[in-house]
């Protein structure tokens, strides 16, 4: 199991985290076409490589956290509470 | 087929003490055996002692049902899986006898001796390569008669339905070194981590640490106890015998199941580790020739542990094949024991066994040089398998290494996992030593302990590539897996080891090839005329040994809420409703008449688990304004409003009031359910997107117990016991809320809303008084014919309302305008969640319609989930709430139905269960019960 360096908490297992998927800009609701809205919602890149994800700590903190992870070794190069600038 | 004769002469037998002998000759124990008994000595396996009183076969194989008998003597010996007493599948050459055991053999009808199945050796052919694909297709009406027959031959114990539960520990661990291994190179390694000042978590499978120094000659043993010494004079290792490290997960987490624990049926010890250092050993390798699974056919290893460790002889004339020191040593120690040894044959020069004969246990043995030698006991010696799994489960891809016909692995294969012995090389025990405690100090300073050692140079001895001889016989014992199918497989392009593997079943049986993978590999290799090299090899997963489903689960954890009115409830014995962590009363025994009572007099209803969260700041209404579908910021003080959250799908999330009680302090009631997911939403809102709201959350859920006052004479029984709130309609109007004492109980919320649809009030109360408010309120109105109702009459008394429930009348499709929700939602607000969505549903047409259904029927309730008919017969909606409607007196429904057919006084048919079809209307409104909400408001 992978583990997590919550800011506040330390290193600690996924398992006490939600994954609430990967940090994307929400469009503007005033003129997102459906096509922009729905890519929004439904399409995930999924790369093989960095992605900046968000992580709920759950069972720890109950703070909404921005990860960078890679996906194929699981390393994780930052972790950040949300809406904090990196 | 001949039933198996009970042999007159045994084959085996019990020899006198030998020094490294793990069995108490001073406390013998009894046990039975598919009904007759047996003595055994305290550290028998069920299998050796069984061997010592002269049996040889312990099960039958899973296809063919031919008589096998012990191969490995290991845990992973295929054959030797036994029922004993209530736990089903156990491995005979690995568990020890308790007294009293009732053991049975497994995959036997009717006996072992004598059975009927065996009569598929007749009918290979229909059972070979591909046969679950190739027999088991059609005709389709036949599958359920297929898989009748399939559980009655397949292989396995029995599982009672009353077995009572053991106890299955779950332990964590962390440490900076798990040693997964306990031979010398794994006992050195723990004690080269050790000396670095690691703590040093040491896993054996077995029940004694030692490897095969523990069956070696007297050298292995006089090292074993040097070890020994050494490591009970060692700080810091913990050692696990009869443990198995299952899996290893990202950042060496690991998972070691307990075998045998005291206190504990079995224990999971989930472990964080700095460092993993895999020492598996070496897993010797059966060779493929025609009768390779007669009972007297074993490995070599096989022979020297039942001689060494339980002092049993495993035949009285022997044929040994020997490739390699190991075997040669085998045969001077069984020459030693007592066994003749008929012939030795040199696979080194070119010497094997054509075919083992005999009926149900070895009689001769064909050699390569065209003799019969009469023999009950065949010793095997033709090689290695390495069990690499923990490190393919690390990422790390083992390389074959064609001199040594073996897979091998470097020492250091991955940033944090080692690996060590002969799963790296072949060495002395001395030099596995060297090797193992250089391996532990490096890995002791990869976990942040001391500064490594230097590692001594280990790699893997040349030895033949023994795979098949020149006859065919069985690749994998488990699943009764031939070379010949194998050849099979690969003529029908089944050629590369997964394919062929998947086709065959081969590595797929209970021991997961740790003994049969690499014959597998050189028989499709052979095949397919390549090398294993190039076929590359099938993927190991976890887990590397079977874990019990109980050690999985382990104790049960399952935390239960109650109201603190639940004494309350379980003394008037109401019927419990499991609603997810809560348990809440469904009724109190007539759930019709407790309907009666709120829309006659006055009813109470605990309402406890809904979900309360207490928001604080001058940005709540922008908070709420995001979040619900409506509009709060005209919300005055003392109010109370309804509101519908949507996620950004538009899809129906939850529903709940919001109450305005002062200024700035807001409080938010959910559903029961989403409760949990609610305030994570909120708290979500307000770290991201609304960090700059001015917003504070507590959750009150469990801080309140909730009442609902329901009913006309609701008004008449709060004026009595409620204080500093002005109960009169005009100054507490139906959507308000106040606050006051109720039974002389401060600081309570009340609210006038009404799920019920009549005359209500809401109350909450600080939890700790919530039985004594309760239990006040049906004192002071047992004049008003007061009493409590639960869920279930709520739910009939909502659905005659026709207010709907989310998740039950919405599924997760259903975004706001096809819940009937149109009224609520403010497309004319800048933003909130989903609102894109609801907007260009509003510009659509075609979603379905929350509808109040009326059967024509009046005594046909139509069940939930009852899919409508339209005029076609095609499907157009579903039930989705369902109830006799003790008020009307006649069924009353919610449905989602298709819009074109949504329009009052439509008739679609209703489809039942039963396969009849009943008629019935769309309604005027979704409320039967007071459409005009006379009551709500009176
Ligand atoms: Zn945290």
């Amino acid at each position: 199991m992978i583990q997590i360096p919550c800011p506040y908490c330390g290193l600690r297992n996924a398992n006490e985290f939600a994954s609430t998927g990967e940090v994307k800009p929400r469009p503007d609701v005033a003129t997102a076409t459906p096509a922009v809205w729905r890519a929004y919602l439904y399409d995930h890149r999924n790369p093989e490589g960095l992605v900046t994800e968000g992580w709920y700590h759950r069972a720890g903190c109950r703070k909404f956290l921005v990860v960078e992870r890679h996906t194929q070794t699981n390393e994780i190069r930052s972790a950040r509470p949300a809406g904090v600038a990196s | 087929m001949r039933p198996v004769a009970r042999r007159a002469t045994p084959t085996s037998g019990r020899l006198g003490p030998r020094p490294g002998e793990v069995i108490d000759r001073a406390r013998p124990l009894r046990f039975t055996f598919d009904g007759r008994p047996y003595l055994a000595y305290e550290g028998d396996t069920i299998v050796s002692a069984l061997l010592a009183a002269g049996e040889s076969v312990f099960s039958r194989s899973f296809k063919y049902h031919r008589p096998r008998g012990v191969l490995s003597a290991t845990f992973f010996d295929p054959n030797c899986t036994v029922q004993v007493g209530e736990e089903p599948n156990v491995r005979g050459a690995h568990r020890r006898v308790r007294n009293g055991d009732v053991v049975s053999a497994q995959n036997v009808w009717p006996s072992l001796r004598y059975d009927v199945k065996a009569a598929n050796q007749a009918v290979g052919r229909f059972l070979s390569a591909g046969f679950y694909y190739k027999t088991f297709i059609k005709p389709e009406p036949l599958w359920p008669a297929y898989q009748q027959v399939l559980k009655r031959f397949a292989a396995g114990g029995v599982v009672g339905a009353d077995d009572p539960h053991g106890y299955y520990d779950h332990r964590y661990a962390h440490v900076d070194v798990v040693v997964a291994g306990g031979g010398p190179a794994g006992i050195a390694a723990a004690l080269g981590a050790a000396e670095a000042g690691a703590a040093v978590l040491l896993v054996e499978e077995e029940p004694h640490l030692g490897g095969h120094l523990r069956y070696g000659g007297p050298e292995a043993l006089r090292l074993l106890g040097e070890l020994r010494q050494e490591l009970a004079d060692a700080k810091g290792i913990e050692v696990l015998t009869d443990s198995v490290a299952t899996g290893r997960y990202d950042g060496n987490w690991i998972a070691v199941h307990q075998r045998s624990v005291p206190g504990a049926t079995e224990r999971l010890v989930k472990v964080r580790a700095g460092a993993l250092v895999v020492a598996a050993g070496l897993i010797e390798r059966p060779y493929v020739f025609a009768g390779n699974d007669l009972p007297g056919v074993m490995l070599s290893t096989a022979a020297a542990r039942l001689v060494n460790l339980y002092a049993v002889r495993p035949g009285t004339r022997a044929v040994v094949l020997s490739a390699n020191a190991e075997g040669d040593a085998v045969a001077a120690l069984l020459a030693a024991a007592g066994v003749e040894v008929a012939a030795t044959l040199d696979a080194r020069r070119a010497e094997t066994v054509v075919a083992a004969r005999g009926h149900g246990h070895l009689s001769s043995v064909e050699t390569s040089q065209g003799r019969v030698v009469e023999a009950d006991l065949l010793v095997t010696a033709t090689g290695w398998t390495a069990p690499t799994s923990l490190l393919n489960m690390a990422g790390v891809r083992p390389t074959y290494d064609e001199a040594a016909a073996r897979f091998v692995v470097g020492a250091e294969p991955s940033p944090g996992v080692f690996a060590t012995g002969g799963l790296v090389g072949d060495a002395s025990p001395e030099g596995l030593v060297a090797h193992g405690r250089a391996v532990g100090a490096r890995a002791a300073a990869a976990a942040g302990c001391g500064k490594g050692a230097v590692l001594p140079e280990l790699s893997p001895g040349p030895h033949p590539a023994l795979f098949r001889s020149t006859t065919h016989g069985f690749v994998d014992y488990s699943e009764d897996v031939s070379s010949k199918d194998v050849f099979q497989a690969a003529a029908e392009g089944y050629d590369s080891p997964e394919l062929a593997k998947r086709y065959t079943t081969a590595t797929m049986g209970p021991s997961q090839g740790k003994l049969e993978l690499v014959n597998f590999l050189g028989v499709l290799a052979e095949a397919t005329g390549r090398s294993i090299g190039e076929l590359g090899t099938t993927t190991w997963r976890p887990p590397y040994a079977p874990v019990s489903l109980g050690a999985l689960a382990g104790r049960p954890h399952e935390p239960v809420r109650y109201s603190p009115i639940q004494p309350y409830h379980e003394a008037m014995g109401a019927k419990p409703l499991v609603a997810a962590q809560w348990i809440r009363p469904d009724h109190y025994g007539d759930p019709d008449a407790e309907v009666r009572r709120v829309r006659e007099a006055v009813g109470l209803i605990d309402v406890t688990p809904l979900g309360k969260l207490l928001l604080v700041g001058k940005d709540t209404p922008a908070l709420l304004n995001q979040l619900y579908v409506n509009k709060w910021s005209a919300l005055r003080v003392g109010a109370v409003r309804y509101g519908v959250m949507c996620a950004e799908d538009g899809v129906v999330f939850d529903d709940g009031v919001c109450g305005r009680l002062g200024e700035d302090r807001y409080l938010m009631s959910t559903t029961s359910s989403g409760a949990g997911a609610v305030w994570e939403w909120v708290e979500r809102w307000l770290q991201t997107a609304g960090r700059h709201l001015d917003v504070y959350v507590t959750p009150l859920t469990t801080a309140y117990a909730s009442i609902n006052v329901a009913g006309p004479a609701s008004r008449t029984l709060l004026s009595r016991l409620v204080e500093g709130v002005d109960l009169a309609p005009e100054a507490f109007p139906y959507m308000a809320v106040r606050e006051g004492s109720v039974a002389g109980v401060e600081r309570c919320v009340l609210w006038r809303i009404g799920f019920t649809g009549e005359l209500s009030y809401e109350l909450h109360v600080p939890a700790g008084y919530g039985l004594f408010v309760w239990e006040s309120l049906l004192d002071a109105g047992s004049d008003l014919g007061v009493g409590p109702f639960g869920i279930e009459a709520q739910r009939i008394m909502r659905l005659e309302k026709g207010h709907l429930i989310v998740g039950q009348d919405t599924d997760g499709l259903t975004q706001a305008l096809g819940a009937g929700l149109d009224w609520l939602v403010k497309l004319d607000k800048a933003d909130f969640v989903g609102k894109p969505e609801l907007v260009w549903q509003a510009n659509r047409e075609d979603y379905d319609r929350l509808v109040a259904l009326v059967p024509t029927d009046e005594r046909t309730v139509p069940p939930e989930a009852s899919q409508l008919l339209g005029i076609d017969g095609d499907i157009v909606g579903r039930i989705t709430s369902s109830r006799h409607s003790p008020t009307l007196r006649h069924p009353i429904c919610l449905a989602r139905l298709a819009h074109h057919l949504a329009t009052p006084g439509t008739v679609v048919r209703i489809h039942l269960p039963d396969g009849r079809d009943v008629p019935a209307r769309v309604a005027e409104t979704l409320a039967a019960y007071d459409s005009e909400g006379v009551k709500l408001r009176a």
